[in-house]
């Protein structure tokens, strides 16, 4: 399989939410192993059905610089219970085929220890969609996009309202699936507003050739979710997510919890056109 | 072309180019197949704007003239060269052996050199914020010292622990005007502590230039850091020629993340006769598996923006590291170490805690200097090369050691080590001087 053959489903879901219900999709991060790793797959599943598009699967990592404190103390319990990033291929084994893509967000060391091309085959294996790199740029990555056009799998890099013109066009042309839009210079958080920055940088990183994009960092509420469903090809919302599982007295409750933070979102990103 | 390359030529396999050239003057981004930038895309334009600014400083002789300036007027620049007789006749093999002070700079290690440097940069760029990271204190106090020197606003981040541990070395940055931040993250060590910079970094990066204490990080970290270094070579050189008129046989230097190594072996790179050792911190053993000791104990792997030798576990987390010395204790380690590893120009071997404040108090002893913890951890491999000497098959072998800091900030470590406090201290070992 070339690059070019590679149809991403993860952007023929995106076209196909624009084309027959006008909206943006919901993309929802939970990571994998938090509160456990069954209940992290039952999270998940919980998510998807209360209305999340597209699943961001957060494989837990020692140093986390791109997250903020809610997924940092999520991905560190994690860690101290044992996850294993081969948990993460089963979860994908478990939460695949109910319709939304799986995109596994991983810092690079992991998939670089497990070998980038025996990862790209099993998470294709799994039913996974690709990969989301928040520290991996196109121009490291050589690797991973033979890999990743080898197995057909979505490579979902980053960008920032720092990034030339010249680096949008970049990661524009390297990314399949969306391109994943920092709305803000900053890391994984809920804010009281979302950048102002992120529709400029939104209509840029089209204009520089991406077929779709999607906003992350600090979207917590529906009616951000709304403003920002406005204009990108999807909303990622990830810390608020976390926090209803964190802030429950128990497994249940953080089930009920992501209910209906999810079901707002949802709702939130069906209002915005 | 990447278009992000500052100019230079990025190459698109994460393997690199092969290497020609004198090894000395080789620039990032790799090193072999080692280093890159492996960074969130958000400080990619701030790495871009460091690396012209760098190149372009390099150029210009008013920068190399201010900084020299400054190491002359402020550092104390050169540093002496000392030949100590008595700690010699411990190493044995008739060898001679001299040390290069850089224990008696301002600030009290070769930490300065660096920071000086990258304050003037900050300077040229019309950035007004410097972030550090430190284990115990000793780059934070240089970073604190260079941004009250240059009117800079200073945020130091360090592990809670550390702070704790190193309250002394906290008052002194506060007293020089910095604000210090205990980190609470991960396993609250200097590792997270960098984690926390570079959050902040992501942050602030419009304002804020990251001022890193090491040869790690990504490009242009590691080439920089360096540069700004190997003024200790340089001077050991053309000291040792007017001593002995002639080169050394070895050059030894602890390894943490690497910058007094890199900057002592950098004269020597490109003299073949010249063997090269980097000491790294054996810990309490490499079969213990508590020890930095990344060459013999770890693997390649990615950390914190460069591709380089990692203590991590099967999958890739990373595994904490352990020494007697803070400065030498970090789970990773500059890639040009790993490449001069693996192209087998350098030799690093580990030295565990026992043996390093053997050495210590060897040099306490014998030459009336108390070293950093982590310095003492070169003077303990130059013990050991002592037996290896006779087959090197010179007449009176020379070795160069770099005494990159000095112990003052050890001597209550020291004290608990060997029993010499007359009540319960309070400060513990795993303290020193730190990346």
């Amino acid at each position: 399989m070339t690059g070019t053959d590679v149809v991403s489903s993860t952007g023929a879901l995106l076209d196909a939410l624009a084309e027959r219900e006008n909206r943006a999709a919901l993309v929802g991060y939970l990571p994998v192993g938090y509160p456990s790793v069954p209940a992290s797959v039952d999270a998940v599943r919980t998510m998807v059905d209360a209305g999340v598009d597209v699943v961001e699967l957060g494989m837990p990592y020692s140093d986390p610089v791109m997250d903020g404190p809610v997924i940092q103390r999520a991905v560190e319990a994690a860690l101290a219970r044992g996850t294993r990033v081969r948990d993460t291929l089963l979860a994908v084994e478990q939460v695949a085929g109910r319709g939304a893509p799986i995109l596994v967000m991983t810092y690079w060391n992991l998939v670089l220890r497990y070998g980038v091309e025996a990862y790209a085959r099993d998470l294709a294996a799994a039913g996974g969609a690709g990969l989301i790199t928040p520290d991996l740029i196109p121009d490291e990555a050589a690797e991973w996009i033979a890999a990743s056009d080898r197995h057909g799998l979505d490579r979902v890099f980053l960008v920032a309202p720092s990034s030339t013109p010249e680096r949008l066009a970049l990661t524009a042309a390297s990314s399949r699936g969306f391109v994943y839009a920092a709305s803000t210079m900053g890391v994984t958080g809920e804010r009281s507003t979302v950048g102002s920055r992120a529709q400029q940088l939104v209509s840029d990183t089209r204009a520089a050739g991406a077929r779709h994009v999607c906003v992350g960092l600090g979207v917590s509420r529906p009616e951000q979710a709304a403003e920002v469903g406005a204009y990108a090809d999807g909303v990622i919302v990830g810390s608020a997510l976390v926090r209803a599982l964190v802030d429950a007295p128990d497994e249940r409750a953080g089930l009920a919890a992501l209910t209906a933070v999810t079901q707002s979102l949802a709702a939130g990103v069906r209002s915005a056109r | 072309m990447s278009p992000s390359s500052g100019g230079r030529p990025v190459p698109s396999d994460a393997h690199g180019p092969a290497t020609t050239g004198p090894l000395s003057t080789h620039q990032g981004p790799y090193f072999g197949q080692f280093g890159g930038r492996f960074v969130p895309e958000a400080l990619i334009a701030a790495l871009d704007e460091l690396d012209t600014a760098y190149h372009k400083a390099q150029a210009d002789p008013a920068f190399g003239a201010a900084l020299a300036k400054l190491h002359r007027t402020y550092t104390g620049r050169p540093s002496p060269l000392t030949e100590v007789e008595r700690f010699a006749r411990h190493v044995g093999g008739g060898a001679r052996v001299f040390l290069k002070r850089e224990d008696l700079n301002h600030t009290g290690s070769h930490k300065i050199n660096n920071v000086l440097g990258q304050a003037l940069l900050v300077k040229r760029m019309g950035k007004t914020r410097v972030i550090a990271e430190t284990g115990a204190g000793q780059h934070g106090v240089a970073t604190a010292t260079a941004a009250a020197l240059m009117d800079l606003e200073c945020t130091v981040y360090m592990g809670e622990e550390d702070t704790r541990r190193q309250a002394l070395n906290v008052a002194r940055m506060r007293l020089l005007g910095a604000e210090v931040v205990p980190v609470r993250q991960g396993s609250r060590t200097l590792k997270d502590a960098i984690n926390e910079a570079l959050r902040d970094w992501v942050t602030n990066v419009e304002t804020t230039h990251y001022l890193l204490g090491t040869v790690t990080g990504p490009h242009p970290f590691p080439e920089m850091v360096r540069d700004f270094h190997k003024i200790i070579g340089e001077e050991a050189r053309a000291q040792l020629f007017d001593e002995i008129g002639r080169l050394p046989d070895a050059v030894a230097a602890c390894v943490g993340g690497g910058s007094n190594a890199m900057g002592i072996f950098n004269a020597f790179l490109d003299e073949p006769s010249v063997r090269l050792f980097g000491f790294e911190a054996g810990g309490h053993g490499i079969s213990s598996g508590e020890h930095a000791a990344r060459f013999s104990g770890g693997e390649p792997g990615v950390l914190q923006g460069a591709r380089s030798y990692l203590l991590q576990d099967d999958d890739g987390q990373t595994r904490p590291s352990h020494s007697v010395s803070a400065g030498l204790d970090y789970p990773s380690v500059g890639p040009e170490h790993a490449w001069l590893h693996d192209i087998g120009r350098a030799e690093y071997r580990p030295v565990d805690d026992d043996q390093a404040m053997e050495a210590f108090r060897l040099l306490c002893r014998t030459e009336g200097i108390i070293p950093a913890i982590e310095s003492a951890h070169a003077l303990a491999g130059a013990l050991q090369l002592g037996p290896e000497l006779g087959q090197w098959g010179v007449e009176e072998p020379v070795l160069l050691v770099n005494l990159s800091g000095r112990g003052d900030k050890d001597v209550a470590t020291a004290g608990a080590w060997f029993g010499l406090l007359d009540e319960e201290p309070t400060v513990l070992a795993d303290q020193g001087e730190q990346l």
